[in-house]
């Protein structure tokens, strides 16, 4: 039984004519509280419309496989949620990227601050004077080696001059 | 002995400059910088458009005389100067100095714009959380009756991109509005480089791991599902077939020889800052021709997964049509429901046109042909942002493919943005204009706030074709220029000799007869050539750009022109069928 309008129709209601090969045919609907006459066209329409799914699913049919001419299928909007999904996405990324410049700022100024600390005390303990460094003429001792200075060759090498005892 | 900088002193200088942890880091930061976004969406059109595997030919060639040598050449020189690439040309020679700024320039320009195509993959990486793709269907009118009129005339995929994204103006000079979507983007993309590149190469060096290495996964991922749609063998039958007749044409050579320029991003300063972080006595022979036939054979394996997938998305537009005509053709002539299948279509069609002319004629059918759908080969932003998009669509699952491919382009974008930077950064900290005491993290941060600050031009509405010009004329002639410079400075003003020495002394073996006659001869000419020719082909043709117009829609030439002007329908402005801007468009973007 399908509602058109106000009336309730029964199968026996709907005629056909003009089969053909396709599955395609005709067909219009009588108002049989109101002696046989034809429900208008548009009303028709407007009731397939507003029931296309039902009929569609009568038949295991889809839009595209059923087809009532003129009647086109109004399109359905899509979904959309209250707040954009991009944006959320957005902001978990924005978070983490905010989360990690954070912390990277913050160990570095940590590091920096560590660093500052060990030199100033490494310069501490060279005033109090408890790193002993030797010094002679100014220079210190541990520079006092072959190394930085230079080997004079007249007074060094020159052991054959003399006798050995 | 005022500038015998050739042989460093024996014990090496405590000059706490940064250093790389491992050398797998270094090899990796320079594989990185090299590959990017080009190697995805240059080279296997390139491939395509000049006859498939006829085109490694020329590729090799310049390989072998011009990107080697040039790549080695840059790698030596900042590592033995162990200075970025102002402090290293200045060193050279005070009148090659200009070449060190030049570099530095390119590496700014180019590091404001590439920074806005990661913008572009970012907007579209969270947007690919959604169900359904929002590129995949048009949004209604008002009246919800039909359609988007622009959407439906064109492609929900370019609907889109045009619209959607950079809300395009018809013409360069209409200047738009600053759109807000993207300027969050932007700020997000400036936010993650920044968190990179905040104390250079300390930082650089732990992110590259990731996105270096990631995007091979991604692109193994995409190789092995790519082969299994239907259609990937003809796509890349197409890609790979060698067609040896195009080496007649000089413009293939010339193509070539940019795209191994241009993919292993010389002469933009960042290699120079790169080695200059390494110990001295490092085989830099060796890392360049590992970093330049990684570089390569990245390439080759991106354009497999890239052509898998374009083979798919014409063989299900070649199905589409012909399931329309299909459709129509039974509903015709009231035939039952499967009786022409997409195998028989061509005999019922020609048995049905000779019984019924006149039916036929009426329906008005499309003429479809794989060849055509094969044949619309897009390079650049078109090809990931309409054309991947549109096939990502048709796979299962587009969700996860959407999300995996734009990530791999964020990090292929992301890891040449490294050395982008790394270029601006390493020559400014050694100019004196910066105080030592400076912290690093301020230093980085106020280059990514100004950066920042500028590029939020390229989100008005216009933006795209600013990034147009930047990358026609920012990112190609100048690096010719450059690097024509460089070669020559090296070879004949600092000396061949003495860089041998140098090289020598670097990694224990003298370079050997192919270095020293690519790097006298045969590598000037060549860029010399490349230049000249470079020129004269931009010459001859107005400048000119395409542009977006949706007020001049045709859709009898939809197929044919809607491809091959980078998907533009038409525009007053320009001839649609200009192939400059879509060639040049993001070719250096290695």
């Amino acid at each position: 039984m399908m509602i058109i309008g106000l009336t309730i129709c029964r199968i026996s209601d709907v005629l056909l004519c003009n089969v053909t090969d396709r599955v395609s045919f005709w067909f219009v609907v009588t108002d049989s509280s109101q002696n046989m006459t034809t429900v208008p066209g548009s009303v028709v329409e407007a009731a397939i419309r507003m029931n296309r799914n039902r009929i569609n699913s009568a038949f295991l049919l889809s839009d595209k496989t059923l087809q009532f001419l003129k009647i086109t299928s109004t399109l359905s909007p899509p979904v959309e949620p209250s707040t954009p999904v991009w944006l959320i996405v957005f902001g978990v990324v924005l978070c983490l990227i905010v989360a990690g410049i954070v912390f990277l700022v913050v160990a570095g100024i940590q590091q920096r601050k560590k660093k500052n600390k060990e030199s100033t005390e490494r310069e501490n303990l060279e005033e109090k004077g408890e790193v002993t460094v030797t010094v002679e003429n100014g220079i210190p001792c541990e520079a006092l080696d072959l190394k930085a200075g230079h080997i004079n060759g007249v007074f060094a090498a020159d052991d054959e001059r003399f006798t050995s005892l | 002995m005022s500038k015998d900088l050739s042989v460093p002193p024996e014990i090496p200088k405590e000059d706490g400059r940064p250093k790389w942890d491992n050398k797998f880091q270094y090899i990796l930061s320079c594989i990185g910088f090299a590959v990017g976004l080009g190697n995805v969406w240059r080279f296997p059109y390139l491939c395509q458009i000049h006859g498939g595997g006829a085109f490694l030919i020329p590729y090799f060639i310049a390989l072998l005389f011009e990107g080697i040598p040039l790549l080695h050449l840059e790698l030596a020189l900042g590592q033995c100067l162990r200075k970025g690439s102002i402090g290293a040309w200045n060193t050279i020679s005070p009148y090659l100095g200009g070449v060190g700024i030049g570099s530095w320039m390119v590496s700014v320009l180019v590091s404001l714009y590439y920074n806005t195509v990661l913008t572009w993959v970012m907007w579209y990486f969270t947007n690919s959380f959604q169900e359904p793709l929002p590129w995949s269907v048009c949004p209604l009118n008002e009246n919800r009756t039909g359609l988007n009129e622009e959407c439906y005339k064109s492609t929900a995929v370019n609907y889109f991109w045009y619209r959607k994204t950079l809300n395009i103006t018809p013409d360069v000079t209409e200047t738009g509005t600053l759109q807000w979507w993207l300027i969050l983007c932007l700020a997000t993309s400036w936010a993650i480089v920044y968190l990179c590149t905040i104390r250079g190469i300390e930082t650089t060096g732990k992110a590259i791991y990731v996105t270096a290495i990631f995007p091979y996964l991604v692109l193994t991922i995409f190789l092995i599902h790519g082969l299994t749609l239907p259609g990937a063998t003809d796509g890349l039958a197409y890609l790979f077939t060698p067609n040896l007749n195009t080496l007649k044409n000089p413009r293939v050579w010339l193509d070539a020889a940019t795209q191994i320029f241009f993919s292993l991003s010389l002469a933009f300063g960042g290699l120079i800052a790169f080695s200059s972080y390494n110990p001295p006595k490092n085989d830099c022979e060796k890392d360049a021709v590992t970093v330049a036939i990684v570089n390569s054979v990245t390439s080759l394996y991106a354009s497999i997964p890239v052509f898998s997938v374009l083979g798919f998305k014409a063989t299900t537009g070649y199905w589409d049509c012909l399931d329309r005509n299909i459709i129509n053709v039974i509903n015709e002539f009231d035939l039952p429901e499967e009786s022409i299948m997409r195998q028989n279509y061509t005999a019922w069609i020609s048995y049905l046109n000779s019984s019924h002319p006149e039916k036929i004629a009426g329906l008005k059918l499309k003429s479809c042909d794989l060849q055509e759908f094969l044949d619309q080969s897009v390079s650049g932003t078109g090809l990931a942002f309409i054309i991947f998009t549109q096939a990502i669509i048709l796979m299962p699952g587009s969700q996860a493919w959407a999300i995996l491919f734009f990530i791999m382009l964020f990090s292929l974008g992301l890891s040449s943005m490294f050395g982008n930077i790394e270029g601006v950064f390493t020559p400014l900290l050694e100019l004196r204009i910066i105080s030592k005491s400076i912290p690093k993290e301020l230093l980085s941060g106020i280059i990514c706030l100004i950066s920042f600050l500028i590029t939020l031009c390229f989100t008005l509405g216009s933006g795209s074709y600013w990034i147009d010009i930047f990358d026609s004329y920012a990112g190609s002639v100048p690096l010719l220029v450059i690097a024509f410079f460089e070669v020559i400075g090296v070879a004949y003003v600092y000396k061949m000799k003495r860089f041998s020495k140098d090289v020598k002394w670097m990694t224990g073996r003298k370079p050997n007869l192919y270095w020293q006659i690519t790097w006298r001869f045969i590598s000037p000419l060549l860029l010399l050539i490349v230049f000249v020719a470079f020129v004269t082909l931009q010459i001859q043709k107005p400048a000119s750009y395409a542009a977006w117009n949706p007020k001049y829609v045709c859709s009898q030439i939809f197929s044919k022109l809607l491809i091959k002007a980078r998907l533009v329908y038409f525009s007053p402005l320009s001839d649609p069928l200009k192939s400059l801007s879509s060639t040049v468009y993001l070719h250096n973007a290695a």
